[in-house]
């Protein structure tokens, strides 16, 4: 590279005059413009804005001017790059756009093709919900216990205050484990888990217990042999009724909304005393449709109110039997079958549904009923 | 017990605008589930008048015989009126019940003037059946003569008469009679209650013309109170009058002569069960005790049955004549020339009759009763009342009664009276507590603050202060309970299992698994199908002596039958496609040694309790898989896939993945699987699982699609083996090295040997080896397959350099030379 000449006459450099500069520049635009493809813009790139371009050779030539001359000429080589530079992004830039647009255009799928490749799965509606069941006294502070379906009839009777010959006995049609005399039987109830949670855990107990159960009923679209309850104790101090009634309430609050409510009405299990039916409030009239033909409601057949379960105060005879002293303690306990909740809340009408297996039923439950 | 609601309001003033259902609602209120409120004769409307037929003409040349009868319905109807009628249990004077035209008959049946069989008949004359009053079909109804001619018939025969039927839980035996009801309402309404069981009926004076029947109990336990009432010269022709059988019929109970339906009435007003003996048909004198083991006895309904010693009967000098408080006997019964009648009235002990009951299988009207507790002094009333209704109606001489008790003490609790408060969770003053005790008929020595409640005979279900603490609180209302929570429950949330069970079920469903729940009820014919070997755990041991089904008399100890079961149902319904799964209990052992019942008036001894516990089957959680048909159905992308061996065994390492635990596989042998695609699942050296190919023998027996697959796992030992809380790795951040190899072993060596070798030799520095191919073919000799493995390697602490990786990696392939006798393909 040839060093400053300071006696060289700037306007003898012609390729830095203004002249030459512009006419460089519009001739770069219009190749730009011109070009029709990203191959060629990189083509025209190179001609027009690389090292060997008239500009970038012109732009060499500015060391041979003298000073005066060279920031003028620095300046108009800065404003001819630049538009180069912008007209080569900017031209970039839409043929980038159309090739994308040519492309993924050509790439489209139809997206509402059926993507079935794999059937759905689903978990039983019965074990959900007693799972949801579950998670409501877990949040209130319960455990989930749990006991043996082939039962000591000790346990399922005698312990739960039903003795031998009690009529209470042949309330419940039981299964027993051959012989009729091996004090085995197929727990009809989950209430023997009250027993075993007793004989196992310290007061104060708070239990939730989910379960299948077995009674010699035939299937048919309202009974079955084998099914499932949810019952529920509580030991401690001081408990009362009006416990029994506020824990069954925020229940029934939590599973059927906001302001359903439990009624109790007396009778009869021989481990509680006293003891009620449970009616929950119905969660779809709530009880508008009473005396309202003109509004029938299928789900409590315009009663108001929905039969659900029992309840009672833990019998003093009970605790006796576990060893907890009944002046000190007292305690409450309620059950419930899930098949029937699961028919007035999810409207199930027949059964048979829920124990034959058909896969049509259970995967319309998904992963929670 | 069905409940005439006239027969109710005849001892308790009941206000007359309350109608069946709103009295059904305070009984309900009051622990008496009142199930159905029924009507009689509820699609009555219009003129029911009573008629006296006046004459009566045979029509003779019909099919079959018709009566042209001139019936008088009175002034006001129309005086007398033509009638066609069809049957022929009336005579010429008879009084009975006409529809006049304008009557609609239940079924919307409408009585008009019409012709028939050439008359005009002008109304007709209605059978019970008719009027929706009974079953009775067998003619038209007869009233006594003392009605007036043509007035409204609808009372007299009981339509719009309401019934309650009520379901009477164990402990309200009182309940089973009109006054124990009747008692119940008069507390609820506050009304007056004329009790009927506490007044004797009058009687005459004992006839001296012979003596009465004598009466004994051996036994002062099982029958504490025995009587026996004797009437003579009694007219065994005598009718029942129409009251009695009308509210018989709307209880529930068919009519059958003047003297059991006596008894059967007083049985159902005073719930005391009484029976009546042919006097002439005894040997000697009555009395209650026990038969001598191996006597038979033949009971009412005709069944002879053996009698035990523990059984408490009737004798007569001669022997059994009656199961005690359950079932007279064949041979003393009353007939149609009976004139002489013994009527046994006694108490029964609850248990001794429960258990009499259930050795027989015989339940009876009486036995019910005294199950559930029979008002212990009632019955000399119950026998007076039935006594005076036998000669008011029957005619004859009472000749009097005999009667023997054992001494008789009402119980008497002491109560705090502030206890039914506490345990209702409100103020319930101790003057309303004594009221309400006053109300259910207890006497209360109420001088100090702890009551002395002495409860009345017919209460016998009241044997603990916390059960008149129930009448106190359900007498007050539920409803004025108020509503708390508890607050100091605390909760460890849910265990190990628990949650391991939601994840599983979770996972499954989320891979295309439907959970089914089936009967655990299993038998023989499900175990051959499953080709179980006769000494196979799964061949259960525990049996029901009372299975619903005697082909299933088992307890599961595999979930493989219901599976297999439901596989069945779907694809008999079309469901073709399926990935099944049971998570449930399954039995793992028959059962222990019979032990004795602890006692249950204290807590049972640790040994007693183990003992207890020892007794029962080996109980496991069982998780089981079924897979059937494709697993990837044909579609537009590719075509179907089936379900396969493979797909059983990723299932199952899938949840043992989600257990937290390492599973191994290793080559399996299960008698239900394909002898050669069986994998054993091991947690170690542990088995906890088979998965596979169902065996084609199975697969053929049970009708299910070729190459069904399925998986039973332990869930119990995967609970046992998955971790509280997992340890967390050590990710290194230094560069990975990749090396491929394939190695040429012979087709007997499972792949999962040669992957162990592999990891063995390579030593600490390989990260990861994965099978990416197996190749059979030309360049691998007949008999040995290749095994492509993509090893990673990697270090903690430093970029690994090349001869580390290679030494490696020659480590590698030199354990599979060695134990297993591998080439390097491609070396
Ligand atoms: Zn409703």
């Amino acid at each position: 590279m040839s060093g400053p000449n300071t006696s060289f006459d700037p306007k003898q450099v012609s390729a830095l005059s203004a002249e030459s500069v512009d006419f460089v520049v519009s001739e770069a635009l219009l190749a730009i413009r011109a070009a029709s493809d990203l191959v060629t813009l990189k083509e025209v790139r190179l001609a027009h804005a690389g090292d060997r371009s008239p500009l970038s050779l012109a732009n060499r030539e500015i060391g041979a001017l003298p000073p005066a001359a060279k920031a003028e000429a620095g300046k108009r080589m800065g404003i001819a790059r630049g538009q180069i530079k912008e007209a080569l992004d900017l031209r970039e830039s839409e043929l980038q756009d159309a090739r994308d647009s040519a492309v993924l255009t050509q790439e489209t799928v139809d997206v509402t093709l059926p993507v079935d490749r794999t059937a759905l799965g689903g978990r039983h509606p019965l074990t959900t919900l007693m799972e949801r069941i579950c998670d409501v006294f877990i949040a209130m502070g319960y455990d989930v216990a749990e006991g043996p379906e082939v039962e000591a009839d000790w346990v399922n009777f005698d312990a739960l205050n039903v003795p031998p010959d009690h009529p209470a006995r042949t309330m419940q049609d039981t299964f027993y484990v051959e012989s009729p005399e091996s004090g085995v039987v197929l727990r009809t109830q989950t209430s023997p888990i009250q027993i075993r949670a007793m004989l196992d855990r310290e007061v104060p107990i708070y239990v939730v217990a989910p379960g299948r159960v077995f009674r010699t009923d035939e299937l048919d679209a309202t009974h079955t042999p084998v099914f499932h309850q949810v019952e529920g104790l509580a030991v401690d101090v001081g408990l009362t009724m009006a416990d029994l009634k506020g824990t069954l309430d925020h229940f029934a609050q939590s599973m059927f909304g906001e302001g359903i409510r439990t009624r109790l009405r007396p009778s009869y299990f021989p481990f509680t005393e006293p003891s009620a039916e449970i009616d929950l409030q119905c969660f779809v009239c709530r009880g508008e449709s009473i005396n309202h033909p003109e509004k029938p409601c299928r789900t409590c057949g315009s009663e108001g109110w929905i039969e659900w379960g029992g309840c009672g105060m833990v019998n003093p005879r009970v605790l006796r039997a576990v060893g907890i002293d009944s002046e000190r303690y007292r305690g409450f306990a309620f059950g419930m079958g899930i098949e029937r909740t699961l028919m007035f809340r999810n409207g199930v009408t027949d059964m048979r549904d829920m124990v034959e297996g058909d896969i049509r039923f259970t995967r319309a439950f998904g992963l929670e009923s | 017990m069905r409940a005439p609601v006239s027969w109710l309001r005849e001892f308790v003033e009941i206000p007359a605008d309350q109608d069946g259902r709103a009295i059904a609602e305070k009984l309900i209120y009051a622990g008496l589930e009142v199930e159905t409120v029924e009507c009689l004769g509820a699609g009555v409307v219009g003129p029911l008048v009573v008629g006296k037929v006046v004459s009566i003409e045979e029509l003779t040349e019909f099919k079959k015989p018709i009566r042209w009868c001139q019936v008088d319905v009175g002034a006001d109807n129309g005086g007398i009126r033509g009638v066609i009628c069809g049957a022929r249990n009336f005579y010429q004077g008879d009084l009975v019940v006409v529809a006049l035209p304008g009557t609609e008959l239940p079924g919307g049946f409408k009585i008009a003037q019409r012709e028939t069989y050439g008359k005009v008949s002008d109304g007709m004359i209605c059978s019970a059946s008719e009027l929706g009053l009974g079953d009775d079909h067998d003619g038209i109804i007869i009233l006594s003569p003392n009605f007036g001619i043509g007035i409204d018939a609808k009372p007299i025969v009981g339509v719009g008469e309401e019934i309650l039927d009520i379901a009477v839980t164990p402990d309200r035996g009182y309940a089973l009679s009109i006054r124990g009801i009747a008692r119940e309402l008069s507390i609820a309404y506050g009304v007056v209650f004329a009790d009927p069981g506490l007044a004797l009926a009058d009687l005459p004076a004992p006839a001296a013309t012979s003596k009465p029947i004598q009466c004994a109990s051996d036994d002062e336990t099982g029958c504490a109170l025995f009587t026996v009432r004797t009437i003579r010269g009694f007219n065994p022709k005598a009718e029942s009058p129409s009251w009695m059988t009308k509210r018989l019929v709307a209880s529930g109970m068919r009519p059958v002569s003047l003297a059991v339906d006596v008894t059967n009435y007083v049985m159902l007003e005073l719930g005391q069960p009484l029976h009546a003996f042919d006097i002439d048909k005894l040997q000697g004198s009555i009395r209650a005790g026990h038969a001598a083991e191996g006597t038979t006895l033949e009971t009412l309904d005709h069944v002879v049955r053996n009698l035990s010693s523990d059984d408490l009967v009737i004798l007569d000098d001669r022997g059994p004549i009656g199961l005690a408080g359950t079932m007279g006997g064949f041979a003393t019964e009353i007939d149609d020339d009976t004139t002489s009648i013994a009527l046994e009235a006694a108490h029964f002990d609850d248990g001794a009759i429960a258990r009499m009951a259930r050795r027989h299988k015989l339940s009876s009207e009486a036995s019910r009763r005294f199950e559930r507790g029979v008002d212990r002094v009632l019955a000399p009333y119950a026998s007076a009342r039935a006594t005076a209704l036998l000669l008011e109606f029957g005619g004859g001489d009472y000749v009097g009664m005999t009667a023997v008790e054992a001494p008789y003490a009402p119980t008497v609790i002491a109560l705090k009276a502030s206890e039914p408060g506490a345990i209702a969770g409100m103020e319930i003053p101790q003057s309303t507590v004594i009221d309400l005790l006053h109300a259910i008929g207890c006497e209360i020595d109420a001088s100090t603050e702890l009551l002395q409640v002495e409860v009345p005979s017919w209460r016998s279900d009241i044997t603990d202060a916390v059960n008149l603490v129930e009448e106190v609180i359900r007498l007050v209302g539920y409803d004025e309970v108020p509503s708390t929570l508890p607050t100091s429950a605390v909760g460890h949330g849910l265990s190990l299992s628990q949650r391991l069970r939601r994840r599983v079920g979770m996972t499954l469903a989320a891979r295309g698994g439907v959970e089914v729940l089936n009967y655990p009820f299993v038998g023989e014919a499900e175990f051959d199908a499953l080709r179980l070997e006769a000494d196979d755990d799964r061949r259960s041991k525990v049996r029901l002596a009372n299975p619903l089904n005697d082909e299933q008399p088992y307890v599961r100890a595999s979930l493989l039958p219901g599976l297999i079961a439901a596989a069945r149902r779907n694809l008999s319904r079309g469901n073709d496609d399926f990935f099944i799964f049971e998570l449930g209990s399954v039995v793992r052992s028959g059962l222990g040694t019979l032990v004795a019942r602890p006692s249950v008036t204290q807590r049972p001894s640790e040994d007693e309790w183990s003992a207890l516990n020892a007794m029962l089957p080996q109980q496991a959680s069982s998780l089981a898989v079924l897979l059937s048909g494709n697993q990837q159905l044909q579609t537009w992308s590719g075509p179907a896939r089936r379900y396969e061996w493979s797909d059983a065994i990723e299932i199952a390492r899938v949840i043992a993945d989600v257990a937290g635990v390492a599973l191994t596989v290793t080559t399996g042998n299960d008698s239900s699987f394909h002898p050669g695609r069986c994998a054993r699942l091991c947690i170690g050296d542990q088995q906890v699982g088979t998965a596979g190919e169902l065996h084609p023998r199975v697969i053929e027996t049970l009708g299910l699609p070729v190459r069904a697959c399925a998986l039973e796992l332990d869930f119990d030992v995967l609970v046992q083996h998955s971790p509280q809380a997992r340890k967390a790795p050590s990710v290194s951040a230094q560069p990975v090295a990749k090396e491929d190899i394939a190695l040429i072993v012979m087709d007997e060596i499972p792949t999962a040997q040669v992957q162990q070798a592999i990891v063995d030799g390579a030593g600490e520095l390989l990260e990861s080896a994965r099978l990416f191919d197996v190749y059979r073919g030309q360049q691998v000799p007949v008999g040995s397959r290749s095994l492509a493995f993509a090893l990673r390697f990697r270090a903690h602490d430093r970029t690994l350099d090349a001869s580390e990786i290679a030494a490696s990696r020659e480590a590698a392939i030199q354990m599979a030379i060695t134990r297993h006798g591998a080439t390097l393909r491609g070396a």
